[in-house]
């Protein structure tokens, strides 16, 4: 009997089950070597590096240049909302895309995340990769999004938009009083804001009625 | 011949250009017609004009009888195109009830044979061909106009 018998028929094995056998026996019972502490501190650290690299990696997803680097988003809406008060306004504030449409609390971060891979799908199906394609999907996806925004009670509009901060004195006439009868009727700001930062597909308003 | 024409053509322009923008070329010229640039020199800037800002106060009245009425407040970036017209959002029956906004004119619900509408008529439908916001811009050129009233 020589060596490579003994690895042939005993309980060693090679391979990728090999591998898997030996991760699977570490995971089991940790290494005796070192000490209790080491193993927590390098967890903890680890932990750390983790948990940071997964919040930075999922906040470079959360910037405008990756939302427009898909061409969908920067031949359609991106185009359009450069034209509006939340690209270009007198005081300088910028509202980029994910301030609007991502929102900011972490877990409903993560849940809008998730769902934004729904998104991925149809961009590497093509299904609306040609302005004419989007144009036709328009309505529906524009329905999709006052839909949750009215559910959530316009929630990232309010990061930066509260009725409680508005001094209604410096507003428009008719805006002031809008507002004032909005606050008593308990309306939320998509109700009448829509089509602000993008165009409005043909058959809005039709379609708002609906929601309301 | 074509080579040679052209900087002679060029030069005479030049000499030209510089005879009629000079000084006192222009002082002779005060009363006739001005380009928009007026009489300041080409190496001055002009005075920048007033923004005209939509007045968003009170209503102007109307200075002839068939003037379509003014826009009392801000219509920039509002979409007027072949898909929407967001000015209907407010001023379209029955919007017009919930927003507290005047309605849109009969008229307009009206196509060109004189049938009556649901919705507003293609021929109304770019507003601001008719509408425009009211300012208090000065007259860019006199006026004699008066209109037909007798109530004066």
């Amino acid at each position: 009997m020589n060596e490579q018998d003994s690895v042939e028929t005993g309980k060693e094995r090679t391979g990728i089950i090999g591998l898997l056998h030996r991760i699977w026996g570490s995971l089991r019972r940790p290494t005796a070597r070192y000490a209790l502490g080491t193993l927590l501190a390098t967890g903890f650290v680890g932990g750390i590096l983790f948990w940071g690299s997964f919040n930075w990696s999922m906040e470079l997803t959360n910037t405008e240049t990756f939302c427009i680097s898909c061409h969908e988003m920067e031949q359609n809406v991106y185009r359009e909302y450069k034209q509006t008060v939340h690209y270009s306004n007198r005081t300088g504030v910028r509202a980029t895309c994910p301030d609007c449409h991502v929102p900011k609390t972490w877990i409903h971060k993560i849940a809008r995340k998730i769902k934004a891979s729904n998104e991925l799908y149809h961009h590497f199906l093509g299904t609306i990769d040609t302005p004419e394609k989007f144009e036709g999907k328009r309505l529906e996806l524009a329905t999709n999004v006052w839909n949750v925004m009215k559910k959530t009670d316009s929630r990232e509009c309010r990061n930066c938009h509260n009725f409680e901060y508005m001094d209604f004195t410096v507003q428009e006439n008719r805006a002031q009083t809008r507002h004032e009868t909005a606050i008593t009727d308990g309306k939320t700001c998509i109700d009448c804001h829509k089509g602000i930062a993008h165009e409005l597909p043909k058959g809005a308003y039709e379609a708002e009625q609906k929601l309301d | 011949m074509i080579k040679l024409l052209a900087p002679v053509l060029m030069g005479v322009f030049l000499i030209l250009g510089f005879t009629l923008w000079s000084p006192q070329a222009n002082s002779q010229q005060d009363d006739a017609v001005h380009s928009l640039r007026g009489t300041t020199a080409l190496d001055e800037n002009n005075e920048a004009p007033d923004l005209k800002k939509p007045n968003t106060g009170n209503r102007f009245g109307k200075a002839y009888r068939q003037q379509p009425p003014l826009i009392p407040h801000k219509i920039d970036k509002y979409q007027i195109n072949l898909k929407v017209n967001q000015c209907m959002r407010c001023h379209d029956w029955p919007y017009n009830v919930r927003e507290g906004a005047p309605k849109i004119s009969e008229t307009h619900y009206k196509n060109r044979s004189g049938v009556a509408l649901d919705k507003v008529s293609r021929s109304r439908w770019f507003c601001t061909q008719c509408h425009v916001t009211q300012t208090r811009a000065p007259a860019i050129v006199r006026n004699d106009f008066t209109p037909a009233t007798g109530q004066r």
